[in-house]
């Protein structure tokens, strides 16, 4: 069976560079601006949302008895899941030898990170008193306590800040030869020594490079369990607990499912349009697209699969709260529609991904993959907000309703994530330009035995 | 610890094998002290010029093993021993609950060694390298390969190895090791190479 090429063409190294790094000298574009703009309101939205919740306190959500927990950790959870798959990308994928992986790969990293930086926003703020943070860290203070390792809250703090930083890493680490070469080309000087200084100095010497490809397949195998051990370790903070819904074994593997099929979507999201503006359909290909649908495709049933067997555990366990939750509360209770998106979003849509047509079409991938990350959006929604309002006490039993700053952090954070991804993707190869040089080498070194 | 050439010679190189082979040519006749720098990385040239496989991972090792002691150890010294506190009748001391913290330290500081330990045996950050002064090095992150020889190798002799460099084919053979451009010539090196592309 013939596949669709990961590399279009024949360009010379360095027109391939001119190519890659054009992005980052061009001069702004209308679009561009245009994009820009939406994205400093939405951080503005972002920001003032924060400075209201944190003079006010968090009151001002509609988090309330029995329903403590809500947009803040569903906005956590989903942010987190996001990032996801840009890990899987750069390091299961690099693992696994995949070559279509080379070049998304440094965008689902910064992905990755961008997506961490909103997600850890979250914990941060329902604290309601953010400033004390730090206390979640073993610190010998005067107070005489230390944290309570036995609660998921740490857990989460060392997962979370671990995953950023080894993410950061990562990123950085396959950046270099990168900005060395923004350095080597820059038109101007005051940009030679900006991009000078990031690279620190790296010449491409092979006995650099010796310790180098090393560190970053290590990199690699420590960011594969990491990735496994983060959104597992998320979903430690619902299945420790007792509320129905969330006590439940099936909640890491399904929790690593969700995230890495919303993090794909993401990925798809976001890629189509970049590589129609920056005309990279030679580097990123049909074939790429094509992959990261079958990906969604595979994570869209895995996540079925545990819809499934969520409810059949429920079934099975003959426990009374646990059936009402299953069988009553989330299909037909309060906000009964989210959880109707939710199967149709993560398990019926991405269902056209079997025909080839579909996956080859731009509008229906960019247009499915939107769909999917509203369904896993929902789905953390059902799990955190169906599981509090319908607890073990009816008498307690409640409806939960955000207000307008929830609501205003929420799509705040969107516009933040996209600031940051548009600084990115302004300054910085997006295409990992010394990876795809080495994968055209590969190749022609294929086709020439 | 620099492992970068300081002073020698330098040959240009126009293809990934052209280097290589010259590479194994060379070490074939005695050189030794060969550094190659290329726009990315090539395995072969890497084992030409008689490095072998990387033992940073070995170094690293240790660093995982410590942080993740370190992070059992902290653990079980604060809620085991110094505040012991009943949460939900579990043991003070709680291994499977230690689990989580213990492994993402190991990951953590694993990640952070290595980077710190590429860094150092690379001798970066040095934003300023002998290397850098070689007149048309700043292909060597596009396009071109760069074969250095170090002038203390055993089998150095300037006019010679210039020579050779020249017969296995590189396009171009400068002096490394001379004295610093100044701004006023990296300028114009910058206006000249503007020139050409306009």
């Amino acid at each position: 069976m013939a596949t669709e090429p990961v590399f279009i063409g024949r360009p010379t190294d360095a027109e391939l560079s001119d190519q890659l790094l054009s992005t980052a000298w061009r001069p702004w574009r209308r679009l561009g601006k245009i994009g820009f703009l939406v994205a400093i309101i939405g951080t503005l939205s972002l920001f003032s949302g924060i400075t209201f919740t944190v003079m006010r306190g968090i009151g001002v959500w509609g988090n309330n008895i029995p329903v403590g927990w809500a947009f803040d950790i569903i906005n956590f959870v989903w942010w987190v899941g996001i990032g996801h798959a840009g890990t899987f990308i750069s390091a299961v994928l690099l693992l696994f030898e995949q070559k279509w992986r080379t070049s998304i790969n440094r965008f689902a990293e910064a992905m990755t990170l961008f997506a961490i930086l909103q997600a850890a926003l979250f914990p941060v703020l329902h604290l309601g008193r953010p400033w004390f943070a730090y206390w979640i860290f073993p610190y010998p203070s005067t107070m005489g306590v230390w944290p309570q390792f036995k609660s998921a809250l740490p857990w989460d703090a060392a997962a979370i800040s671990t995953y950023f930083t080894v993410s950061l890493v990562f990123w950085y680490t396959g950046l270099i030869p990168d900005l060395a070469t923004m350095r080597d080309r820059a038109p101007t000087r005051a940009k030679r020594f900006i991009y000078g200084i990031f690279a620190l100095g790296f010449t491409g010497a092979s006995s650099s490079y010796r310790h180098y490809r090393v560190v970053y397949g290590l990199l690699a195998g420590l960011s594969t369990p990491l990735v496994l051990s983060v959104h597992s370790i998320v979903s430690s903070d619902f299945a420790i607990t007792l509320v129905p819904g969330w006590h439940s074994t099936i909640f890491p593997p399904f929790f690593v499912a969700g995230a890495i099929f919303s993090g794909f979507a993401m990925v798809l999201t976001l890629v189509i349009p970049v590589r129609s503006l920056f005309r990279l359909e030679n580097v990123i290909t049909k074939r790429h697209l094509d992959n990261l649908a079958k990906m969604v495709l595979v994570t869209s049933w895995v996540v079925t699969y545990s819809y499934i067997l969520e409810f059949f555990m429920a079934w099975y366990s003959g426990d009374e709260y646990e059936i009402y939750q299953f069988f009553e509360a989330r299909p037909f209770g309060p906000w009964a529609w989210i959880f109707w998106m939710m199967m149709i979003c993560n398990s019926v849509i991405p269902q056209v991904f079997w025909s080839k047509k579909a996956r080859n079409s731009l509008a229906v991938l960019w247009f499915v993959s939107l769909l999917v990350n509203v369904g896993m959006w929902a789905e953390r929604f059902v799990i955190i907000v169906m599981g509090l309002q319908r607890d073990y006490l009816p008498s307690a039993w409640d409806v939960y309703v955000p207000t307008y700053v929830d609501w205003m952090i929420f799509l705040g954070t969107m516009g933040f994530f996209l600031l940051l991804f548009l600084l990115f993707l302004r300054f910085v190869p997006f295409v990992p330009l010394a990876e795809v040089k080495e994968l055209k080498h590969e190749l022609s070194h294929e086709e020439g035995h | 610890m620099r492992r970068t050439q300081q002073s020698g010679i330098v040959g240009a190189f126009d293809t990934p094998e052209a280097i290589i082979r010259a590479a194994h040519e060379l070490r074939k006749s005695g050189y030794r002290r060969l550094e190659g720098y290329t726009p990315y990385p090539l395995l072969d040239l890497e084992r030409a010029i008689g490095r072998g496989r990387s033992r940073i991972g070995f170094v690293v090792f240790p660093f995982a093993i410590a942080a993740a002691a370190g992070a059992y150890l902290v653990q079980w010294w604060t809620n085991g021993v110094d505040y012991p506190l009943n949460a939900g009748g579990r043991p003070a001391h709680a291994p499977p609950a230690f689990v989580p913290a213990t492994f993402e330290m190991a990951v953590l500081f694993s990640a952070l060694s290595a980077c710190v330990i590429l860094a150092i045996w690379s001798g970066l950050p040095a934003l300023w390298q002998p290397i850098f002064e070689v007149p048309g090095f700043e292909q060597a992150s596009v396009d071109k390969f760069f074969l250095a020889i170090s002038d203390r190798d055993p089998a150095f002799d300037r006019e010679a190895t210039a020579r050779k460099l020249t017969e296995l084919g590189a396009s171009r053979v400068e002096p490394l090791g001379v004295h610093p451009a100044t701004d006023a010539e990296l300028d114009e090196r910058l206006e000249r190479r503007e020139g050409e592309e306009s």
